[in-house]
């Protein structure tokens, strides 16, 4: 415990001296994650093509080139867990959890459930509600699973859904530029980037009654 | 008699394999695996663009409860240096900062789910919300959203692939 937080404040203090203003959705955010399977890039809630569902997508390991996506694996460590607050406390009422299982090549989901306890520590909760085969790269179509209950899931390697362009951002930021480049001469950064995604579609209905919901992602790494 | 050898190695193999199982079980069975929290994000760049990079890691494992209290003047302060008054949602810089400082996305299970769409604000995020330019307006656009035009749009509209209609909604990757 000591270590790590010894540790903590070396990556901090590196991280002020070398660390500029980044600014993009949450890739490359924090010294401590940057490029490891951990690393949440971006977090999307959405109504699914049957507007009775919610998607939950957590992309992870982002600015991955072609050729670097395709050796690219899911962590066995790793837990990659939604928080779904229903009564606006800010605490998680449910969590839908995701973890690689590397033996079967699967992103096992588990949840959505009520967490034994909230926080910054958890363990697998109950029974896996649904798996998937992780799609590989180059594969022509994309691998997805459907339990009895509805839940679907998907996990592999996606063309990135962020665009912006944060190369004129940080030019801005550093003084060396006043403002954007007009439409056409302005550049997504993230084009032609992949990052690894994990894609889960649940009924609503086993999310609670809310009509608002706060949803966050967070990585958690074995103990 | 090869037959009956080839069997009694088999058996030996077996037996010692559930030994082994056998050890490995009783070493797991009462220890339950935790796993500790290392990132976390609600919405798009908040951790990105108001916490600094002496802070990062530490938001990263602070939970929604405590995010305001102990980073709220953080996101203060870069509202500040921003120069910012007042947004086009009619927040001021109080008002404003409390939103952003505690990192959750707020999703509505009843109606359409957009980040901002003109009508809904924050009930989502779609795959193709422009979320950088809402923020960007929200930042730096004043109370009527005409202030610092250069700054309101980075003028990168859309992603560089169409997404699909059907789970799991995103493109092949490149």
């Amino acid at each position: 415990m000591k270590t790590k937080k010894i540790l903590l404040g070396a990556f901090a203090i590196t991280a002020a001296v070398t660390g500029g203003l980044l600014f993009a959705a949450d890739h490359i955010d924090s010294p401590n994650v940057t490029n490891q399977p951990n690393d949440i890039t971006d977090l999307y809630v959405f109504r699914g093509e049957n507007t009775a569902n919610l998607v939950f997508v957590a992309n992870t390991q982002g600015l991955l080139s072609p050729s670097a996506t395709a050796t690219k694996k899911f962590d066995e460590n790793t837990v990659i867990e939604f928080n779904i607050d229903n009564n606006n406390d800010k605490v998680e009422d449910l969590v839908i959890q995701c973890k690689y299982d590397a033996a079967s090549n699967s992103m096992v989901v588990y949840g959505p459930t009520v967490p034994s306890e909230t926080g910054t520590r958890s363990k697998l909760e109950g029974a896996a509600t649904a798996s998937v085969i992780v799609t590989s790269y180059g594969s022509a179509s994309p691998i997805t699973a459907t339990a009895a209950s509805g839940i679907k899931v998907f996990a592999g390697p996606r063309d990135d859904p962020f665009f912006f362009d944060l190369t004129q951002y940080k030019k801005i930021i550093a003084g060396t530029a006043t403002g954007f480049l007009p439409a056409g001469v302005s550049h997504d950064t993230f084009a032609g980037t992949n990052v690894m995604t994990v894609a889960v579609e649940v009924p609503k209905s086993l999310l609670g009654a809310a009509a608002t919901l706060n949803v966050w992602v967070e990585t958690k790494k074995k103990i | 008699m090869k037959a009956i050898s080839i069997k009694y190695t088999a058996l030996i193999l077996a037996g010692s394999l559930f030994f082994i199982s056998c050890k490995k079980d009783s070493a797991t069975v009462s220890a339950t695996v935790y796993y500790q929290q290392q990132d976390q994000m609600g919405r798009p760049a908040i951790n990105t663009v108001f916490i600094d990079a002496a802070a990062k890691d530490s938001f990263n494992v602070t939970i929604p409860t405590q995010q305001a209290s102990k980073f709220g003047y953080k996101v203060t302060n870069t509202l500040t240096a921003f120069g910012y008054t007042m947004n086009a949602l009619g927040q001021d810089k109080a008002v404003f900062s409390g939103l952003l400082s505690t990192d959750v996305l707020n999703v509505s299970t009843t109606t359409k789910t957009t980040f901002f769409d003109g009508t809904n604000v924050l009930t989502g995020r779609a795959l193709n919300d422009d979320v950088i330019d809402v923020e960007l307006l929200l930042i730096f656009g004043g109370s009527t959203g005409a202030s610092n035009p250069q700054l309101t749009s980075d003028n990168v509209g859309s992603n560089d692939k169409a997404f699909n209609t059907s789970f799991p909604y995103l493109a092949t990757p490149w």
